[in-house]
């Protein structure tokens, strides 16, 4: 019980006013972060790191992670209410949150969002703290061939579930790969598709994309039904909070694989926004209500934000052990360390165990800061449905101008996101789905690059995907997933004697 | 998108967007084809070529929206389903131009300034509101993004002359 | 010489002679990398002395935009002629960028200011291989054959690919070369022993060494690295031998260096001249100089200058050996 007693020791740290004062302080500024599309958990600690000089090491790496915390529960408010996910990795939030809101269901969504989060991220912590020092060199397993087949994994847990026009699905991933292939080609350096423009040699960001496609597109659809328009004027009642969470046991099975999947890709790291992807979709398999995801299913919302938020808390864990950040936050806040004189790396558990207890236990404490800072706001930010729509609409649009300009500083992305704008609003009318596209232009990048490395380093071969157990068993997965609905077919029928149990028994599995 | 707005109805029917945007998709992956031909799309030594993925992408993309173009024209005819009827579509441009005009003030002068007279003016014509209700707003939030990008926060928006003139 | 408006009042800067310019809005600091790297990590240590040592009355605001391997930054800073209020710190991209994709732009374009610091690069083996010196790997190298050893580095055509190009000349081999996005994952992957060696920063890979899961070979210097406190239990950063004495006849620095547009007046230059020599003086930039085993070296005016085109030329000279050159 080693762990216990540091654990302990690391809650003396946190616990005192000073530092309880900046969790607050942080949650509230991440909240505040990552209800702003654009301007992302990176910008707010990267903004702050210079302040925490000042401070004690363990006070400031609390404060930065406390905005860390914020902005991942903040991520998902604008994703349920206005279809804007607020950071990549509420982007398969909006898929049945935003339905909910348009439902009058804003305040069940929220509550649905936030809970999840906070048991996603307590599973990570407990994972964090009790098997730190098994899994830390998990990462170090993960070479191309691996990080490709990760990446395969999620495109399958994907797709193969979608309704509609196959060829319209074809053609909208497609074009997402394509806008993913843009700028410098990273293993030869060659300019791709830029076509001599030097506006374009940064590539589309996958935020800019989401906001024109998303957040714009939305605007424009409910512009058809004219400025009478009335939002979507939901009742508003604090014990929605409470009701929900009388809903949320039913998604055990759900939280469970979330878990797993965020936990797991935090630690490979992989990132929250592919497990968010790949949460979604599984529970979309797995889930007995699958064919009604997008329809405004909580469940729908509980399996992304799972997953991101251990994701999200895991992702720690090998920036600490290893010094590989599991994304831009985590980059900034490992920039930090160095900062502050300490070392990422194996031996910062033993050197500097008040800094690393400190921050585990201010996990635990920040998770529950923010659960109820969070939680509290619901109302609040389901009542902001109720502003009348000729108010919010230019609003919505100056916000999203903002964000897409954040993302690069670049004024061509403002223009962009009018054009995806256009195009979400084109593309929802025609039944183009947009997931698959945007899925595509979020991986397609680190994809690529993971493919070509991996062909490099085996001169060509396939078989490199089947090298070891842990990518064979990976690609196979992702194989099986890609196939599932006919597999799942092919055992719904060898079990064919009882009807309506099928459907049951897949829910189960 | 208006050239069918003549007809009967008065509406854009889905299958006519659905050809001409298909035959634009194809366009974009024909671009796409083009350019990764250009950077080699086949498969060396060291694995792929630059263009080896966007060229199937691209040619994906080709084949596809083909394929949505042919199933389109063969409906053309029969299927009347609507797109968009005009009046929806003018509602849709109450927002699509200013948003436009928005963006193009935002390069010009600055985003605080377009801002506050993008919600200011919308309110005050699309929404019918008070001068003084969409002055007080408008304003408002204006400030308000001011203070916390550029004060709190410290992450430079646009800016024009009269961002110059208070010292930014 | 320009007097500025005389409402700072209640400024106190100590080293400023009275009329020289100074900063009157936040300074834009535009990193050419993304968030997490060298750079970045460099601009964002700035911002903070600068903010704890008040060194400067306003802020300094980091910007990263790392598009088209920093070309987004460069393109940026050389489309602000006149701004007073914007720097720019510098990695090999200042160079290879241009020579590699033809993206117009050139450190002419932009006003030089101060050389910071230049970075080592290291020759890294994984501490479970049985290689104690360059001879022993390269030996190896050459007899398992061409392409059958992996180097891992940090993009496609700059520094790290750059270095090993030059390895394979010195030696007579041939790697696989594998390009990743960030130095951090470059160690990690030679850690998990996905690939046969890297050619690392020491502060990309310290933490690792100080683990005893890497190995330095040696370091592409032309004299060893001043650094003599114990890093691990038996070696200090002086104890790696030159790449030099092994045999291969290279050395490569990478500039971090500060830059700013053109057409900005001697003053101004004179005011970020001063800064970051007062940044270099504080107590935390010499621990981390120390911690990341950097080259020292400071220099501004016409010998920065000279440096620079210098090293253009050199950058120039390697890549074309190497075939990296864009094609008009």
């Amino acid at each position: 019980m080693e762990e216990l007693n540091a654990l302990l020791h690391g809650f003396t740290v946190a616990l005192t006013p000073f530092n309880l004062g900046l969790m607050f302080v942080g949650i509230i500024l991440g909240v505040i972060i990552g209800v702003l599309p654009g301007l992302g958990g990176a910008n707010g600690v990267a903004i702050l790191l210079p302040l925490t000089f000042t401070m004690p090491p363990s006070s400031a790496i609390i404060m930065l992670s406390c905005i860390y915390w914020g902005a991942l529960f903040g991520g998902a408010i604008t994703s349920v209410l206005f279809n804007i996910p607020g950071e990549p990795w509420s982007v398969a939030t909006t898929f049945d949150g935003y339905p909910m809101a348009q439902q009058g269901r804003a305040g069940e969504a929220l509550t649905g969002a936030f809970t999840s989060s906070f048991v996603g991220a307590l599973v990570a912590v407990l994972v964090f703290t009790f098997l730190a020092p098994l899994i830390a060199n998990f990462a170090l397993q993960f070479g191309p061939p691996e990080f490709f087949s990760v990446y395969l994994l999620t495109f399958c847990s994907f797709v193969g579930t979608g309704k509609g026009n196959p060829f319209k699905i074809i053609a909208s991933m497609m074009l997402g790969f394509a806008m993913a292939g843009v700028g410098i080609d990273i293993v030869t350096g060659q300019l791709r598709l830029t076509f001599g423009f030097t506006e374009l040699l940064s590539g589309f960001h996958f935020l800019v994309a989401v906001i024109g496609l998303f957040g714009i597109g939305e605007i424009l659809l409910s512009m058809e039904e004219g400025l009478s328009f009335s939002g979507h004027s939901a009742r508003i009642n604090p014990r929605i909070v409470f009701q929900t969470w009388a809903r949320l046991p039913h998604y055990w099975a759900t939280s469970i694989r979330s878990c797993v999947i965020g936990c797991w890709m935090g630690i490979i790291p992989g990132g929250a926004t592919p497990a968010s992807f790949m949460s979604y979709g599984v529970a979309r398999k797995m889930s007995r209500d699958g064919d009604r995801f997008g329809t405004g299913q909580l469940e729908g919302v509980v399996a992304p934000e799972t997953a991101a938020h251990a994701a999200g808390t895991s992702a720690l864990l090998p920036m600490i052990t290893l010094g590989i950040p599991g994304s831009p936050t985590a980059a900034v806040l490992l920039g930090g360390l160095m900062i502050w004189g300490l070392q990422p790396g194996p031996l910062l558990f033993v050197e500097q165990k008040d800094f690393v207890w400190g921050l585990i236990a201010s996990m635990y404490l920040g998770n529950i800061a923010g659960l109820i800072v969070v939680l509290t706001t619901v109302p609040l930010f389901a009542a902001i449905l109720r502003v009348p729509f000729p108010i919010i609409a230019p609003v919505i649009v100056v916000i999203c101008a903002i964000g897409a300009y954040t993302v690069k500083n670049n004024m061509l992305d403002v223009w962009m996101m009018v054009v995806f704008g256009v195009v979400g609003y084109t593309f929802k009318k025609l039944e183009y789905p947009l997931a698959p596209m945007v899925l595509a232009l979020v991986l397609g990048d680190a994809a690529e690059s993971s493919f070509r490395q991996s062909m490099l380093i085996s001169q060509g071969s396939l078989s490199v995907f089947w090298a070891n157990w842990l990518v064979g068993s990976l690609t196979t997965l992702a194989l099986v997933l890609l196939f599932w609905p006919v597999i799942s077919r092919l055992l719904a029928r060898l079990r064919a004697s009882g009807r309506g149990e099928v459907i049951r028994q897949r829910a189960v599995d | 998108m208006q050239n069918d707005s003549e007809s009967a109805q008065r509406a854009v029917r889905v299958i006519t967007m659905d050809v001409i945007v298909a035959a634009l998709i194809f366009a974009l992956g024909a671009l796409v084809v083009y350019d990764s031909n250009r950077l080699g799309s086949s498969w060396d030594e060291n694995g792929p070529q630059a263009g080896y993925f966007p060229f199937y992408t691209g040619l994906l993309v080709c084949i596809s929206s083909a394929v949505v173009f042919v199933q389109g024209v063969l409906k053309l005819k029969s299927d009347v389903k609507v797109f968009v009827r005009q009046d929806q579509f003018r509602q849709v441009l109450v927002i699509l131009l200013p948003s436009a005009a928005y963006v193009l003030g935002v390069q010009l002068i600055g985003i605080y300034v377009p801002s506050a007279a993008f919600i200011g003016l919308f309110m005050k014509i699309a929404g019918k509101y008070s001068w003084l209700r969409s002055a007080a707003v408008s304003v408002s939030v204006s400030v308000i993004a001011f203070l916390m990008f550029e004060v709190w926060f410290k992450i430079p928006l646009p800016k024009g002359p009269f961002e110059h003139l208070i010292g930014y | 010489m320009v007097k500025p408006i005389a409402f700072a009042a209640g400024l106190v800067l100590a080293a400023a002679p009275a009329g020289a310019w100074e900063p009157t809005k936040p300074v834009e600091f535009v990193i050419p990398a993304g968030q997490g790297g060298g750079a970045d990590q460099m601009a964002r240590f700035t911002q903070g002395v600068t903010a704890k040592h008040s060194l400067m009355k306003q802020s300094v605001v980091p910007i990263n935009k790392s598009g088209g391997a920093g070309a987004e930054g460069f393109l940026d800073v050389k489309g602000s002629k006149g701004d007073a209020h914007k720097i720019i710190i510098t990695l090999s991209n200042l160079f290879t960028t241009p020579l590699a994709t033809g993206v117009p732009f050139n450190w002419r374009d932009l006003t030089p200011v101060a050389m910071l610091a230049l970075d080592n690069f290291v020759l890294w083996v994984n501490a479970e291989t049985p290689y104690k010196t360059p001879k022993d790997y390269l030996g190896a190298v050459k007899k398992a054959g061409p392409n059958k050893f992996k180097m891992a580095g940090t993009g496609a055509k700059q520094e790290d690919q750059i270095i090993t190009v030059a390895i394979e000349k010195a030696a007579g081999v041939k790697f696989t070369y594998v390009p990743f996005k960030g130095g951090g994952a470059v160690a990690t992957q030679l850690v998990g022993k996905h690939v046969d060696s890297t050619v690392n920063n020491p502060i990309e890979a310290v933490a690792h060494w100080r683990s005893g899961k890497l190995r330095p070979l040696c370091v592409f210097e032309k004299a060893r690295m001043p650094y003599k406190n114990k890093v691990t239990e038996t070696m200090s950063w002086n104890d790696i031998p030159t790449c030099r004495e092994a045999g291969i006849p290279m050395d490569y620095l990478m500039l971090r260096g500060i830059f700013m547009p053109a057409g900005v007046s001697q003053d101004v230059v004179d005011f970020y001249i001063g800064l970051f020599k007062k940044v270099r003086g504080t107590p935390e930039w010499k621990k981390l100089m120390e911690d990341g085993a950097f080259n020292q070296s400071f220099m501004s005016g016409k010998e920065y200058v000279d440096w620079v085109a210098k090293a253009e030329n050199l950058h120039r000279d390697l890549m074309k050996e190497a075939g990296f050159l864009a094609k008009k």
